[in-house]
C-alpha cells in the first residue's frame, strides 16, 4: 500500500451545492482513486459528483499560523454590513 | 466496544500544575470541547494511544467481516443475501474510514496490519466467536452491532477530529445493520418452526455474555480509562455503556419472546436500571490473549486474503505505471 498514492476526497452532494471534502484513499493512479472513492464514499446516494486529488498536492496553512493569518481580519468590523446603522425610515437595505 | 484495553502508556492522570506549558494548552483546548487536528500539537501518548485505539477499532471492522462472510452462501433467501453482502460492504468500508483516521497520526497502514497478523495489535473479543447457526447472523447484527452503537454513538464526540468525523459516517449506517439483524430474529419467531425459534433461543445465549464483554473490563479495571477519559477520546466508562446497551436491549429481548442466560438479570425500580449477573472475565481476558474458539482461524484467513491479494496490488501498480509511461510518450 505505501506504494499507492494517498488521494483526498470530495463529494458534492447536490447539484448547485459546494463539493466537501469526506475523506480519502489509497490508488495506484486517479481511476483507481475515483473508483475507489465511488465504493467507499457513495453508497447511498451520498452525491453527484466526485472530485479526487492526490494528497501531496494540497498545501494546507498550519495551525501554529492561524493568528498571523486570521487575527488581521478580526478588528475590520466595518467589513461587515451590521456596521453601518441606518435610520429605520430608511427600511431594508 | 470494539476496542477494549487499550493501553494509554500513563499511571495516573497528571493535573495542570505538572504539565508543560504546551501540554497545559492542550489539556485547555481538550476541555473546552475543541476538536484536535492532525496538525496540532499533541503529547506522544494521545498519539499513541489514538493510534492503537483507531487501529484496534478498524482492525474489528475488518475481522468483523468474516463470521458474517461464512453465510453469504448459505443466506436462506436472495434478499437476506443482499442484505449481508451490503452489510458486509458497509464494514469494510468502516475499516477503511478508520485506517484514513488513524493514518492522520502518522501511523502507517501496512504496518499497522502487519501488527495485527503478528499478534501484537488487538481486535473486539467478539469476533472470535463462531457463528454457527443463520439465527447468528440475526443475533450478531441485533447484539454486536447493537452494542457497537452505543458506544460508538458517543464516540462522536471523542476529541480527535478525524476520528469523530469517521464515528459520525460510520454511526449513521450502522443502525441498518442493527435493524437486519433483529428483523431476522423477528421472523423467525413469529414465522419459523419450533426448530427455528429454538435456534434463535440458541444464538442469544451464545452471544449475549460475549456482547456484554464488548465494552471491556469493569471501569475499576480499566487503569487506562482515567487518561482516555481526561484526553476525552473516550466520553464514558465502560460500565456506563454497558448498562446503556442493557438497558435498551432488554425490553427488545421480551419483545422477541426470549430470554437471556442471566437469571440475576432483573429489572429494579429503585435505580431504574437493570441489574444483572457478574460477567465470566476469565473468559474475556482468555479470548483477549487469543485463546478463543476462533483466534486463530480469523488471523490466518486475514493474513491468508494479504498474500493472496498481492499479486492483484501488484498489477495494479503495474498497470499505473504502464499507463503513466505511455501518457507520457504520445
Amino acid at each position: 500500500m505505501s506504494e499507492w498514492r494517498l488521494y483526498e476526497v470530495f463529494v458534492r452532494s447536490k447539484h448547485g451545492l459546494n463539493h466537501k471534502h469526506v475523506g480519502s484513499v489509497h490508488a495506484a493512479d486517479a481511476e483507481m482513486a475515483m473508483e475507489n472513492a465511488r465504493d467507499l464514499y457513495t453508497r447511498r446516494n451520498e452525491g453527484v459528483s466526485i472530485w479526487v486529488v492526490p494528497s501531496d498536492m494540497i498545501t494546507a496553512s498550519a495551525s501554529d499560523e492561524k493568528e498571523v493569518l486570521f487575527d488581521p481580519s478580526e478588528d475590520k468590523v466595518y467589513r461587515h454590513a451590521s456596521f453601518y446603522e441606518l435610520p429605520d425610515e430608511v427600511g431594508h437595505m | 466496544m470494539y476496542a477494549q484495553l487499550v493501553e494509554t502508556g500513563a499511571k495516573r492522570v497528571k493535573s495542570l500544575d505538572e504539565m508543560s506549558p504546551e501540554e497545559r494548552a492542550f489539556q485547555e483546548k481538550i476541555d473546552a470541547e475543541t476538536k484536535i487536528e492532525p496538525k496540532n500539537w499533541m503529547p506522544e501518548g494521545y498519539r499513541k494511544t489514538l493510534i492503537r485505539q483507531i487501529s484496534q477499532h478498524a482492525h474489528s471492522e475488518v475481522v468483523g467481516m468474516l463470521p458474517e462472510g461464512n453465510w453469504v452462501t448459505r443466506a436462506p433467501t436472495l434478499k437476506r443475501k443482499l442484505q449481508l453482502m451490503a452489510k458486509i460492504q458497509d464494514e469494510a468500508g468502516h475499516g477503511l474510514y478508520l485506517y484514513s483516521a488513524m493514518e492522520t497520526l502518522g501511523a502507517d497502514r501496512d504496518e499497522e496490519i502487519e501488527k495485527l497478523h503478528q499478534g501484537k495489535a488487538k481486535y473486539s473479543s467478539i469476533f472470535n466467536y463462531p457463528t454457527l447457526n443463520w439465527a447468528d447472523m440475526g443475533a450478531v447484527g441485533w447484539l454486536v452491532d447493537g452494542a457497537a452503537i452505543v458506544n460508538q454513538v458517543v464516540l462522536q464526540r471523542t476529541s480527535y477530529g478525524p476520528y469523530s468525523r469517521a464515528m459520525i459516517r460510520i454511526c449513521k449506517e450502522e443502525s441498518f445493520h442493527q435493524r437486519q439483524g433483529y428483523q431476522i430474529l423477528l421472523d423467525m419467531m413469529r414465522e419459523g418452526t419450533d426448530e427455528q425459534k429454538q435456534m434463535v433461543q440458541d444464538a442469544i445465549n451464545r452471544l449475549w455474555w460475549p456482547a456484554l464483554m464488548m465494552f471491556g473490563p469493569h471501569d475499576d479495571e480499566s487503569p487506562n480509562s482515567q487518561q482516555s477519559m481526561a484526553w476525552k477520546i473516550k466520553r464514558k466508562s465502560n460500565d456506563e455503556l454497558r448498562q446503556m446497551f442493557i438497558d435498551q436491549t432488554v425490553p427488545q429481548l421480551e419483545y422477541l419472546g426470549c430470554t437471556a442466560p442471566d437469571p440475576d438479570l432483573k429489572w429494579n425500580e429503585e435505580t431504574g436500571h437493570y441489574d444483572f449477573g457478574e460477567i465470566n472475565w476469565q473468559e474475556f481476558y482468555d479470548v483477549l490473549k487469543g485463546n478463543g474458539p476462533c483466534n486463530r482461524e480469523r488471523i490466518n484467513t486475514r493474513k491468508k486474503a494479504i498474500e493472496e491479494g498481492a499479486w492483484v496490488r501488484e498489477a495494479a501498480v503495474a498497470y499505473a505505471k504502464k499507463q503513466k509511461q505511455r501518457a507520457a510518450a504520445a
